[in-house]
């Protein structure tokens, strides 16, 4: 065992582009480790005989393992140790909240700072893809049963890379032109290219996952017909939320007013911060407000910024401390020059003749009691309202239930919510479907879809073995 | 897949493409609509299914050319194929047996009307069609028209057809004249809007098609959102259709028109890369 005097005590930290340069392009903005950083970060860990990071991780990703082949610069073993319980690292080390999760468990957090897990995470899925190292494990051979994913975001790809392993034929629905769900048309470039998104959806392509685009569940495509005609053995519902919440103010109808699934759908997806090349649209603002305060918001405001805006504000009810975001997300935002309008909400928004937004009122907040969620519920100030100039407007106030999946499979039970009912391994009431990620448990991160995903295909394979 | 089977020039600047889809034909019901993509860079737009056939497994679709994503389309052949067909999505109209019923149609609002009225007439209604065209030249479809109505009735603005008036005219002599279980209008937000204010003191059940902005027409953007009867309504998941009394018109409008420089910056382009001229 390592003495932890001989430890670094800081993380090794990743090189990041400048924020006034990187507030202007879509370039990814951490640099990634060199080989060289890799292994200085990899010999910090313990490599602890009871590691308490892998019981964080959502899909238990055996950790210490993979960091002690980094260590020794083994990267090709690193990447296949991730690739046993994780077929898509190269975006978890991008987007999971490694501090709550792994990082928050690692034994070096006490004294020093933890391992930086996500980074090596990152490092080793970059590495194996840059180098053209990525192996098509073994697989189960064929059972002959077929298996239906909807939805090709985290918790579809998880279904469907542990379901093809398993030696299932695997075909995943998806509704957009792309696969990847909320990796393709929600996370920005700049937080996660799509090339890489691409390539993890190819990987799972050359192991036999078969994906059908331009297929909506509950329209195009029918749960009841797959299980039945088709001859599907179970499905999977992975169809993510949907439904994008306005507030009840008035001017949410004007030119310039988003939801942040518009929003960031136009600018991810369908690539209009490359307008006029590629044809769809997107206002840009000069003055933008982004409403909310989670990881969505801050996605918004640092593309808002990128598309020229001059000033971009955060308006946010509660107080700096209640901000959900990640931290990082709130770091960036801020290096950036996102400005943070805490403790206010906007009112009534005004357009002028032509339909288009121009300003914006707000009023101030300020925290008064605890509500049913722990946080201190924000009361409006009376007479506080304030009005300034504003031609884009972001919503990234959550999102309901998508009903397209939901109110068309006759049987399927549904919370108060409108959301999927499921078990801990994803069973809903209806036999042969199972579910997984935001349909069921609401808006949450990428790694708990995945986590969701990998108990759902766990369990279906234990029930389709009987 | 998605190949252009047949493409016609049915009036100027406005074509009919029969489409190879045979998943959407097979699940697809009048008042529904599909997304469109003509290639992986353009624009996702919703137009509304003009006819189908499940067993030759095609779709109808009628567009005309007013902006890029339609200019890029028209410009197709038969033999190329959609980058991207989705759906059918939306609801499908309510349709049953009522009595009497209205269709108006106007302009290219004619093709999604014709499946409608003719299932409607399939299922026993006495349905009265008013087709409304700028001029003589602009109409298509009179005759398909015709052959799914009881009574066709052919309004121009300019008079070189038919009757010289709005289409707001004959029907309003239509529900003076005789009780109507429901009426649908489908055309310019303008003409749907009128419609509304025509059959409003009738008390008469009127369904309006709405063709908004969208993205994914999954209700998942939120960019198709108008105000029904002051609340806010998703137009790919809850409509297209919606009760006209009830829309607030002059947002659909507006809506409509947030992206008219842009629109306007990638035809221009469009035109001087593809060598179009004027």
């Amino acid at each position: 065992m390592k003495k932890i005097q001989d430890i670094q005590p800081t993380r090794t930290p990743m090189r990041e582009q400048d924020p006034k340069v990187r507030a202007h392009n879509f370039k990814e903005v951490p640099l990634g480790y060199s080989p060289e950083e890799a292994r200085c970060e990899a010999a910090r860990c313990l490599n602890c005989p009871k590691p308490l990071c892998v019981t964080g991780c959502p899909v238990n990703v055996r950790i210490p393992e993979f960091i002690a082949c980094v260590d020794r610069g083994d990267f090709a073993e690193a990447a296949r140790v991730i690739k046993k319980t994780n077929a898509l690292p190269a975006v978890c080390g991008r987007v999971c909240p490694q501090e709550n999760q792994c990082e928050s468990k690692c034994v070096l957090g006490k004294k020093l700072e933890p391992v930086a897990i996500g980074r090596l995470e990152r490092f080793v899925a970059d590495y194996e893809r840059e180098h053209d190292l990525t192996e098509i494990p073994e697989k189960a051979p064929a059972n002959g049963k077929k298996i239906a994913v909807i939805g090709s975001g985290p918790a579809g790809l998880t279904v469907a890379g542990d379901m093809i392993l398993k030696g299932y034929d695997v075909t995943v629905y998806e509704a957009f032109h792309k696969a990847g769900g909320v990796l393709m048309y929600g996370i920005p470039e700049f937080r996660l290219p799509k090339a890489i998104v691409q390539n993890e959806v190819e990987y799972l392509r050359r192991l036999g996952v078969k994906f059908a685009l331009n297929q909506v569940g509950g329209r195009s495509v029918d749960i009841h017909e797959l299980l039945t005609d088709k001859g599907f053995s179970a499905v999977f519902l992975g169809v993510g939320a949907g439904l994008p919440s306005f507030m009840a103010i008035p001017g949410t109808d004007l030119g310039g007013v988003y939801s942040a699934n518009e929003y960031l759908t136009r600018s991810n997806l369908m690539k209009a911060y490359l307008f006029p090349e590629y044809d769809t649209p997107i206002v840009r603002g000069q003055h933008v407000c982004v409403v909310g305060g989670g990881n969505v918001a801050m996605d918004a405001a640092r593309t808002a910024l990128r598309l020229g805006a001059e000033t971009v504000k955060i308006v946010y009810r509660r107080s700096r401390v209640e901000l959900p975001a990640r931290a990082e997300e709130v770091h960036h935002a801020e290096q950036e020059g996102v400005e943070f309008l805490m403790l206010a909400s906007p009112v009534s928004l005004q357009g002028d003749e032509n339909g288009m937004l121009q300003t914006v009122t707000c009023e101030r907040m300020e925290l008064g009691e605890p509500d049913a969620s722990g946080r201190r519920r924000p009361v409006a100030i009376p007479g506080s309202e304030f009005t300034f100039a504003c031609d884009l407007m972001i919503f990234a106030v959550g999102t309901g239930a998508n009903p397209l999946v939901t109110k068309s499979v006759e049987g399927l039970a549904l919370n108060r919510r409108g959301y999927i009912e499921a078990d801990e391994n994803g069973r809903t009431s209806l036999p042969g479907v199972w579910a997984g990620g935001d349909i069921v448990t609401g808006a949450a991160t990428v790694i708990q879809a995945m986590g969701a995903g990998r108990k759902a295909a766990a369990d279906m394979d234990a029930v389709l073995s009987r | 897949m998605l190949e252009i089977l047949e493409k016609r020039e049915v009036a100027p600047n406005i074509h009919e493409m029969i489409i190879h889809a045979p998943d959407v034909a097979a699940k697809a019901q009048p008042g529904q609509f599909v997304i469109v993509m003509a290639e992986e860079i353009g624009e996702r737009i919703p137009l509304t299914i003009a006819d189908y056939d499940a067993k030759k497994g095609t779709v109808t679709l009628v567009l005309m050319k007013v902006g890029l994503t339609s200019t890029k389309l028209s410009r197709m052949n038969e033999g190329d194929s959609l980058y991207a067909l989705i759906g059918p999505l939306g609801h499908a109209s309510e349709t049953g047996n009522l009595g009497t019923v209205v269709l108006v149609a106007g302009g290219v609002g004619t093709a999604p009307v014709y499946p409608i009225a003719k299932l409607l007439h399939e299922q026993g209604n006495k349905v009265i069609t008013i087709q409304g065209s700028r001029t003589k030249d602009l109409l298509f479809w009179v005759d398909r028209l015709e052959a799914v109505s009881d009574e066709h009735i052919v309004t121009t603005d300019d008079g070189t057809f038919g009757r010289k008036a709005m289409v707001t005219e004959p029907l309003k002599e239509v529900l003076e004249r005789e009780p109507v279980a429901c009426v649908w209008v489908i055309g310019p937000a303008i003409m749907m809007k009128f419609c509304a204010l025509t059959t409003k003191p009738f008390g008469v059940k009127t369904m309006a098609s709405l063709n908004t902005i969208m993205i994914d027409g999954t209700g998942m953007c939120g960019g198709c959102r108008c105000t029904v009867g002051g609340e806010t309504k998703f137009t790919c998941c809850d409509g297209p259709e919606f009760d006209a009394h009830q829309i607030d018109w002059d947002s659909v409008m507006k809506r409509q028109r947030i992206y008219r420089c842009e629109e306007q910056c990638s035809m221009d382009r469009y035109v001087a890369q593809a060598g179009l001229g004027k």
